[in-house]
């Protein structure tokens, strides 16, 4: 009786420390692609940095030289003051800073009453501007340029700026998600004490819906910084270029200049990259809650 | 009192919803206009009746072809599809520095989609490039890469998964993160084997993030663009010139506006049809608790 329980007992115990062994190999084969899987993204990274601290024609000496003999800083001070990436990078700034405040606070206006308001035809309402969503931006393209064209904005920053001061869909959205997770009873009590709507999003609301907002703020920075097609479509002075169309034209300018193209790729990955190592969290729950509650 | 909440809460929506008008409503009947005329952009739109869609039905070719290299360059989505899933289960076992790996595979996803472009341009660099110098270490005369008729499209292909994995990743670690425990226990305890759990078990409680991502990145391959034109400028000889570069050249360049938004509201139904499709298809394969 007890001989059979320790057969048992072993056994069991075998098995255990297999599936321990086991676990471990897949743990180890885990970290191996893992590692390996960033370093293929990391060697791109690499190679751009490399390249862009290479002195003019170096680039092309073969084997390549992952660590230049001496740093040529002069390749960035060129392309931010002679290849107007600074300038450019300015007029962005200026071009996404109004559509990203004005544009947050408008989005989130909305997303409030979506969420915590009763009003005839919300639902009908929300359909629709979800559906915009859907809407391919290549069909609406064409039309609103003719539209900024006879208002004669084309080639001024206006197409850029207004339309985002009216909130985006995709972040009425998101905010909308968040604000229905805040629990009514808070604003019950405001509500007795005679507080306006309005006063109760910004004194109660917004203050609970930082991160929310955060994250929002930082997918409309992020959306109009890297925004490609509208400076393309809208811009024609070189002057009026923001940094990605500046950027885009250095291909032109410096054909073949890689050392040139790429540290004005590093200049422009930065602001991105600084912003998302600061704000990690709020980007992966962004991305989360939009994709996970549709 | 209702009443006046009423007021209030549409004041607070007035906003997008005035945008939604002005930029997708109002743009949107006007093309449907547009499509039926030949216009310029300088001169008023002339109404051309069909012309514009028999054009494209029968005397395009080039619009066939860059509808077939469209889908050509969506073959990254199920190939990206794959490859983040992997790593997001790979990342899903407890591992330490799962901070850093979620940060080198999301690094591209938040940089510039120009200088992303440009980096890879030169990375395929036939003869200076990195790709072909590393090829040519393990033996591999590597091909001409974007200058090349057959490879342009598949460098692509290779641009925009590596490009696009990191958004993808995190959605499938939130899902995996979400999937029961107790199902994968109780399965094992059944004898259910590894793979047999991952088959019947995990890939089925994550289908409605599949089909979210699915869904979404149909739609964004569909008007996929800005990096054909840095990188390959469409060519060689139209192979990589996607629906939406055509349609951009055909309405920015040649100024035929009237012929371009016909396209675009081709293109428009295509991405609806197909999204209808997956969603019809979707109830197939796709599991909500």
């Amino acid at each position: 009786m007890s001989n059979t329980a320790s057969v048992n007992a072993t056994a069991n115990g075998g098995w255990r420390r297999k599936k321990q062994a086991g676990a471990r190999v897949r743990k180890a084969a885990a970290y191996l692609f893992l590692t390996a899987g960033s370093l293929v993204m990391a060697i791109p990274f690499l190679w751009m940095l490399s390249t862009s601290l290479k002195e003019q024609g170096l680039e092309f000496e073969m084997p390549p030289k992952w660590i230049p003999e001496t740093f040529e800083w002069s390749n960035y001070s060129f392309v931010l003051t002679e290849a107007n990436l600074l300038q450019g990078f300015m007029n962005t700034m200026l071009v996404i800073s109004l559509p990203c405040v004005v544009g947050l606070f408008t989005s989130a206006l909305a997303a409030n009453a979506f969420a915590r308001m009763d009003f005839p035809g919300k639902n009908v309402l929300f359909t629709l501007l979800l559906a915009t969503m859907m809407i391919p931006g290549v069909v609406t393209m064409i039309p609103t340029f003719i539209l900024f064209k006879h208002v004669g904005w084309v080639d001024s920053w206006l197409p850029l700026i207004v339309p985002g001061m009216f909130g985006a869909a995709a972040g009425v959205f998101l905010l909308r998600q968040f604000f229905m997770t805040i629990p009514k009873e808070l604003e019950e009590a405001a509500k007795v004490d005679g507080m306006n709507p309005f006063h109760i999003f910004v004194r109660i609301i917004v203050p609970l819906s930082k991160p929310a907002l955060i994250t929002q703020g930082m997918f409309g920075f992020l959306a109009g910084y890297n925004d490609f097609l509208g400076p393309l479509i809208y811009i024609n002075s070189p002057e009026k270029f923001t940094l990605q169309l500046v950027l885009a034209s250095f291909q032109g300018f410096y054909t073949s200049q890689w050392t040139y193209i790429m540290a004005g790729s590093v200049l422009a990955l930065i602001p991105t990259v600084l912003l998302f190592f600061f704000a990690q969290k709020y980007f992966v729950e962004g991305i989360t809650l939009t994709g996970m509650k549709g | 009192m209702k009443r006046k909440e009423y007021v209030w809460a549409y004041l607070f929506i007035s906003a997008p919803i005035l945008g939604f008008l002005l930029f997708a409503f109002i743009p949107l009947s006007y093309s449907v206009y547009v499509s039926f005329t030949e216009y310029s952009g300088y001169q008023p739109p002339v109404f051309n009746g069909t012309a514009n869609y028999e054009k494209l039905a029968t005397g395009d070719e080039l619009f066939w072809k860059t509808l077939f290299n469209t889908f050509y360059a969506a073959l990254g989505i199920p190939i990206g599809m794959a490859v983040a899933l992997g790593i997001a289960s790979a990342l899903n076992q407890k591992i330490r520095g799962i901070r850093f790996f979620r940060t080198m595979f999301f690094l591209p996803t938040i940089s510039s989609v120009i200088a992303l472009t440009l980096l890879w341009k030169w990375i395929f660099n036939d003869s200076y490039g990195l790709l072909n110098h590393l090829l040519g270490m393990i033996g591999v005369q590597g091909p001409a890469w974007l200058s090349s008729e057959r490879w342009a499209m598949p460098a692509m292909i290779i641009q925009g998964v590596w490009a696009g994995l990191g958004i993808n990743m995190i959605l499938y670690l939130a899902a995996l993160q979400g999937v029961p425990r107790s199902f994968h226990e109780s399965a094992e305890i059944d004898g259910a084997g590894r793979w047999q759990r991952f088959a019947k078990i995990t890939i089925p409680c994550i289908s409605p993030t599949t089909l979210y991502i699915l869904i979404t990145s149909i739609i964004s391959a569909l008007q996929d663009f800005p990096r054909f034109q840095i990188m390959t400028e469409g060519g060689p000889n139209y192979s990589t010139t996607t629906i939406v570069y055509y349609l951009f050249t055909n309405a920015f360049r040649y100024m035929s506006m009237g012929y371009a938004s016909a396209m675009a509201w081709a293109l428009g139904l295509l991405i609806l049809l197909i999204t209808l499709l997956n969603f019809w298809l979707s109830k197939r394969w796709v599991h909500y608790e």
